[in-house]
């Protein structure tokens, strides 16, 4: 099959791949790319283990095409971090236990930070509608929901 | 696997022109959330893709005279919801689209997608139904529109001809004192199918409806208008008895299958309640605008 040369941003830094014309980009970030962060948990858009950012808008890299990317900005859990020091929600949700297995954590952490990012101050509903497309098998949803307020409230007291 | 070609155009001629040139092998990508799902499991496995989100055209929003609007048929719901009027003059389309799936699916889930997919129970139909949008297709033989309630015509199935690329959809002015809304029935909370969609769109003249478009999804092998809903609400005070008269006309206009989420009888009882629940928020909004 003919490879496909793609020219994209991720966690931006500038990236250059080939790939298949019919290859997602979870597959391209996992298998040519070694950012094995995000996760398979099912390939058809139900979980969102393998959620990613293409322009700062929250997708699952499952239903998308590696293709697509060219001329694009991806962010992975891997960018989440500034070396060392982990990002609030990271720290946040070790503190208070708000995994298990794991799996599933860089999901919630890539989509629970792409809502801080637009809306600092959201209610729990909110949070709980926003999420409802990460799944969880282990923790029962409620300490991710209370790290991330919790983190919300700890972000907006140091913002001020 | 076969050989497979990825193509972006930059314009909608060239487009058309690979899109009608592969012959029923390629496949339009917008969004992906239908059509990588249905690659994933092997029931599509189209020779070519061809990817219309670098077509300026499929990807623009732009507010006409009146409260219109045409919005790009590749336009995810995200982007049109970040959009700082189109919700504010048709919220019952917006929140339509925004049912669809989670976060992760809105960032990229489109009108066209949703319409060209063809499924019976697709959200944002009812929605654009209801709103009175036309679509605009074009194809090898050039350019035409229709009513958005004349595309389906089956699950999975639609009156799109071989080759034809659905471009942007046409909202027209919005009089005042109107309204639209959404809402559907699914047994959680979030995540899930409809069992029932139904889209109202209502224009008020102080107590009296002068206007009424009424649509279900769901119920029926194809999203469908309903006019003797619309008869009995039009000229009416929205009163219970004009309600349950249109309530009745959604029930009859309900064909449905029997599935784990629902039963004839249940889907077709739960048609005529979610009328008199949409009427109702539209007729709030008119009110107000
Ligand atoms: C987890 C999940 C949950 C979902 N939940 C819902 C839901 O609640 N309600 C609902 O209605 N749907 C739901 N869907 C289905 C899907 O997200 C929607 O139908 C969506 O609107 C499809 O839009 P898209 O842009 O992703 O389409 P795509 O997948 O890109 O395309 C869908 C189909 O339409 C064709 N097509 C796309 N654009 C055009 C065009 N411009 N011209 C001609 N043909 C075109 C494609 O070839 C393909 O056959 C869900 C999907 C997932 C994965
Ligand atoms: S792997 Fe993408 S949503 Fe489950
Ligand atoms: S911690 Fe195991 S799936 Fe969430």
């Amino acid at each position: 099959m003919t490879k496909i040369h793609v020219t994209t941003t991720i966690n931006g830094e500038p990236e250059e791949f080939l790939c298949d014309p019919n290859e997602t980009m979870l597959d391209a970030l996992r298998n040519r790319l070694g950012l094995t962060g995000a996760k398979e948990g099912c390939a058809t858009g139900d979980c969102g283990a393998c959620s990613i950012t293409l322009d700062g808008t929250l997708v699952c890299a499952c239903l998308m095409l590696a293709a697509e990317s060219d001329g694009h900005e991806i962010t992975t859990i891997e960018g989440m971090a500034e070396g060392e020091n982990l990002h609030p929600l990271q720290t946040k949700f070790l503190e208070s236990a708000a995994l298990q297995c794991g799996i599933c954590t860089p999901g919630f952490l890539i989509a629970a930070k792409a809502l801080l990012d637009e809306n600092p101050d959201p209610t729990e509903t909110e949070v709980r509608f926003w999420l409802a497309g990460n799944l969880c098998r282990c923790t029962g949803y409620d300490k991710i929901i209370r790290a991330v307020m919790d983190t919300a409230a700890e972000m907006r007291e140091a913002a001020q | 696997m076969t050989n497979i070609q990825y193509l972006a155009p930059a314009t909608l001629d060239e487009a058309v022109r690979a899109f009608a040139a592969a012959e029923g092998a390629a496949r339009i990508l917008a969004g992906g959330t239908d059509l990588l799902v249905q690659m994933q499991s092997g029931f599509a496995k189209p020779g070519m893709i061809v990817d219309v989100k670098k077509i300026p055209e499929l990807m623009a929003i732009e507010e006409t005279a009146g409260g219109g609007f045409i919005v790009g048929a590749a336009v995810s719901g995200a982007t049109l919801e970040r959009h700082p009027t189109f919700g504010k003059i048709w919220p019952g389309a917006l929140e339509a689209l925004n049912l669809i799936g989670s976060t992760q699916v809105q960032g990229r889930a489109s009108f066209g997608g949703n319409l060209c997919n063809g499924s019976p129970a697709a959200d944002s139909v009812p929605g654009l139904v209801a709103a009175g949008a036309t679509v605009t297709i074009q194809g090898p033989n050039g350019r035409r529109e229709l009513a958005v309630e004349d595309v389906p015509a089956g699950p999975g199935k639609t009156n799109l001809a071989p080759g034809e690329i659905a471009v942007s959809f046409t909202f027209p002015a919005h009089p005042a004192h109107s309204g639209d809304a959404y809402l559907r029935m699914i047994p959680r909370t979030e995540m899930d199918i409809a069992v029932v969609g139904c889209g109202v769109f209502l224009t008020m003249d102080g107590e009296t409806c002068t206007a009424a478009r009424v649509a279900l999804g769901a119920v029926a092998p194809t999203v469908r208008r309903v006019p003797d809903a619309e008869a009995a609400l039009i000229g009416s005070h929205l009163d219970d008895a004009a309600l349950e008269t249109a309530a009745a006309a959604c029930r009859a206009a309900c064909n449905p299958i029997d599935d784990k989420r629902g039963t004839i009888a249940y889907r077709t009882s739960v048609a005529g309640v979610l009328l008199k629940r949409t009427v109702a928020i539209a007729a709030e909004r008119a009110a107000q605008a």
